[in-house]
């Protein structure tokens, strides 16, 4: 696999802190992996996420390279994003399918029906009951778990090549959890996209990841293939995470769901 | 304070304070500034502004000096904003507090009143009852705070609302303090910050209606305010517009010092790192 | 639609009690009132004696006692009477009706102009808050927010009306001109530009201030990043997601002012002599008609409450989250 994202000495500061959120990360993200960037609060990965999305806020001071093998990358189009709090994600006021058509539209060229036949398209592949009345439908009206899943659709719909999700599930029940994992493990591998996963959970991260990096204070501490890793990790702060986790019940859970 | 010189530090409280302090100045020292009674006959009738340096802002049609008007008309000016506020705010405090706390019937049958004062056109009410109980400055204080006081009752109740079940509220009634004093010193303070941005809003909205109501006719006839200068100047407004024009020139300035020093005000208070 | 007749039958049931309260609190604080409208009629005249005081007041029913009276007068408001206009000599019930379309008339432009200008103004530097125009125009909307609006219609007043003699100082048409149809509408627009334009400008700088802190307010929360994560145009995202939900406060806010601006009414049809309900306000207070008064408060109370029932249908209809029970986690 070539790299489709070269980083090097990325660093980013936000306006009006004086310690930096992250601190020279050096990463390559492979074309079509599925690469878990885990940490504790406060490691940086939350905004290495969005640096690599642009989304950081006005102000905030980057300092290091992106280097993408396909050109500079449009947001909606070629990076697919989807937040932790499916609730916040979605406009309270617009109904499901235009907002996940908006995407497709904007990118695509779709025209409304087009747009509406994506959406509703969309909202199958994310197993949503009945969604041709999800299509109309406001976000209130739905639970957590079917907010989520319709913020993954939205992000989704344009089809971009790669989808960074920061701490998705984490907002979630666990049985919800699996259950989203493992759809974005389908989408992702259907459509041969590629996966940047956020979380701080190394057991949840270390069942469907191709690779892991480990985050904290801002810096990477370690990276690998998630069996490599976890197995023999190479610092001292990797094993700590590893130990704190050591549940063998966790990894059946996840491919139980996706059964 | 502490308080004061974050006020100072957003340029909207800087100026909004000066402005108001040169105003409270002139005010305050009108008998100084422009002695004896401002509605007597000073000089020659319609002077205009500008050419007599003994009536800077010229004369009206008796010869009244609009400049001693002015700074006369001062007094009134903040003296009715400032007492109709506080008396809206504290009508509204001790409603909202008491249906705050109560609940039930009382909050129910509080809030319906509350409602209709809302309801009813505030300028009206003004209208009514000072055309009832005649013109005077402190009849006009109550007439415009009439109108006003719902606004602070309503947030008053809201703000006791939200922070009646917080934990600290309850450990004071597990230590055995009396509600009263509950009310005194645990809600009191949380509630008084919003109420108290309201609080400028308020000032501002009694100075343009105390003007309105003399520019009506309807204010205290033995004294001179902006309003009543602005009405006496419609007059002559073909010939001598400046009459109208430099009393409202008083009135905007003050109203807009009176916003920016509600928006350092704001802007003071919420900057303020995590109280409570 | 179901949920939205729902609210409002239950808002306009709850209405009931408030205008009851209004009601009595206005007549009792008007019968407080230290010589009534018969003095004050015969006054007028040049003086009566006793005698046909009494009589005039047993005419008018203005001898009984106060609670007697209160009754009375709510039975004759079921009865949609609304009492004698003593100054008038007419009913006040066809003095008001007489009245009102102008200032609705009025009001109403205003309103719908101060509304859209404000709103847009409002998007425009709501769009990017901190920026250049962000400032400008909140500065300037402060400084008209500020303007006492009948000396701003004075002011436009002498400026259009007397110096540059464009349009005209006061009434609503030209007297006995006998147009009809477009030609008298144009005569009455005419004369309703300069009364409409002050109000505009006045009302326009609040809603511009409450459209852009509502966007100000918007641009904070998370939804709008995951619009600018999908890579809408910025057209879209200013528009469709932080604007039409800054709409919600801002339709509050209508409402809120409705009262206030039904109040503002009097000092402008003052001014340029409208002859509008706001202005016959401003006649029972001289003609000391508490009749006339307590039915224009009354009439007043009743308009303000008919406007928020709307406006709380067009938030309903603006706003999926109201009256529907929450589902799911």
């Amino acid at each position: 696999m070539t790299a489709l994202c070269e980083i090097r000495q990325l660093a980013v500061t936000y306006r009006g802190e004086t310690m930096p959120a992250l601190k020279g990360i050096d990463l390559d993200i492979l074309g079509g992996e599925r690469l878990a960037i885990i940490g504790e609060s406060g490691s940086g990965k939350s905004t290495f996420a969005r640096a690599l999305a642009g989304l950081l806020p006005d102000g905030a001071a980057v300092a290091g390279s992106l280097r993408w093998s396909t050109g500079q990358p449009r947001a909606g189009r070629d990076i697919g994003f989807v937040f932790q709090d499916p609730s916040a994600s979605l406009n309270p006021v617009l109904t499901v399918g235009e907002q996940v058509a908006e995407g497709a539209r904007r990118h695509l060229g779709l025209s409304r029906r087009q747009g509406e036949a994506r959406a509703l398209e969309m909202l199958e592949r994310v197993h949503i009951p009945d969604p041709a009345k999800a299509l109309h439908a406001f976000p209130h009206q739905l639970s957590g778990g079917q907010r989520q899943r319709v913020a993954i659709a939205a992000a989704l719909a344009a089809r971009p090549g790669l989808l960074i999700a920061d701490e998705p599930t984490s907002a979630l029940d666990m049985v919800v959890q699996a259950e989203i994992v493992t759809l974005l493990d389908e989408l992702v591998r259907e459509g041969g996209m590629t996966l940047v996963f956020v979380t701080h959970d190394i057991a949840l991260a270390s069942g469907f990841a191709d690779r892991v990096a480990i985050f904290r204070d801002g810096m990477l501490v370690e990276t690998g293939a998630t069996g490599t890793v976890l197995a023999k990790p190479q610092a001292a702060y990797t094993a700590a995470l590893i130990a704190s986790h050591r549940d063998l019940a966790t990894p059946p859970l996840i491919r139980e769901a996706g059964r | 304070m502490r308080l004061l010189r974050k006020l100072l530090r957003t340029p909207e409280g800087a100026i909004g304070l000066g402005l108001l302090a040169v105003l409270a100045l002139v005010a305050l020292f009108a008998p100084v500034l422009a002695p004896g009674d401002p509605l007597r006959i000073a000089g020659r009738a319609l002077t205009a502004p500008f050419t007599d340096p003994a009536f800077p802002l010229g004369t009206d049609r008796l010869g009244r000096d609009v400049l001693a008007g002015i700074v006369h008309g001062a007094r009134t000016s903040l003296l009715v904003g400032l007492a109709a506020a506080c008396a809206a705010l504290a009508i509204g405090l001790c409603v909202g507090l008491a249906a705050g706390f109560a609940g039930g019937i009382v909050d129910e049958a509080l809030m319906r009143v509350v409602d209709a004062f809302q309801i009813v056109p505030s300028f009206l009410l003004a209208l009514a009852f000072v055309s009832v109980i005649g013109a005077s400055v402190p009849v006009v204080v109550l007439a415009i705070a009439l109108g006003a006081w719902a606004d602070p009752a309503r947030l008053t109740r809201a703000q006791v609302l939200s922070v009646r079940e917080r934990d600290y509220v309850a450990s004071a009634r597990v230590v055995g303090m009396h509600p009263v004093e509950i009310a005194f010193r645990e809600i009191l303070p949380n509630v008084l910050p919003p109420v108290l941005a309201l609080a400028a809003i308020i000032v501002a909205a009694a100075i343009l209606t105390e003007a309105a109501l003399s520019f009506l006719g309807l204010g205290d006839p033995n004294i001179v305010t902006w309003g009543s200068l602005i009405a006496e100047g419609r007059n002559v407004l073909r010939s001598s517009p400046f009459l109208s024009v430099f009393p409202g020139l008083a009135l905007v300035v003050t109203v807009v010092a009176v916003y920016l020093f509600s928006e350092g005000l704001g802007k003071a208070l919420s900057s303020r790192g995590g109280a409570a | 639609m179901n949920r939205a007749l729902r609210l409002l039958r239950r808002r306009a049931v709850g209405s009931i009690p408030v205008l009851l309260i209004v009601v009595v609190l206005t007549f009792l604080l008007l019968e407080a009132a230290a010589g009534d409208a018969v003095d004050a009629y015969l006054l007028s005249i040049g003086g009566g004696d006793a005698a046909i005081a009494q009589s005039l007041r047993a005419s008018y029913g203005l001898d009984q006692s106060m609670a007697a009276r209160l009754w009375l007068y709510l039975s004759s408001l079921a009865r949609l009477d609304l009492g004698w206009s003593v100054a008038f000599d007419r009913p006040v019930r066809d003095l008001i009706l007489e009245r009102l379309p102008n200032t609705l008339l009025l009001m109403g432009s205003a309103t719908a102009l101060s509304f859209a200008i404000g709103s847009a103004l409002g998007i425009v530097a709501g769009a990017r808050p901190g920026s250049g125009r962000d400032r400008v125009l909140s500065t300037v909307s402060l400084v008209l927010y500020a303007i006492p609006s009948f000396w701003l219609g004075l002011v436009l007043s002498i400026v259009f009306a007397v110096q540059l003699r464009w349009l005209p100082t006061s009434g609503i048409e030209t007297i006995a001109s006998g147009r009809t149809g477009l030609s008298r509408a144009a005569d009455i627009a005419a004369h309703l530009a300069l009364p409409v334009a002050t109000l505009t400008l006045v009302y326009m700088a609040l809603f511009l201030r409450v459209m852009r802190a509502g966007m100000a307010e918007v641009w904070e929360l998370d939804f709008v990043l995951f619009a600018q994560s999908k890579g809408l145009s910025r057209a879209r995202i200013v528009l469709r997601h932080v604007a039409r939900n800054a709409l919600l406060p801002l339709v509050t806010m209508l409402g809120l002012q409705s009262a206030a601006m039904l109040g503002g009414s009097v000092v402008i049809e003052s001014i340029f002599a409208i002859p509008g309900f706001g202005r016959l306000a401003q006649e029972a207070v001289s003609g000391r008609d508490t009749a006339l008064l307590t039915g224009i408060i009354v009439v007043s109370a009743v308009l303000v409450i008919l406007v928020n029932l709307a406006i709380d249908i067009v938030y309903a209809a603006l706003d999926p989250r109201v009256g529907a029970s929450e589902r799911g986690a």
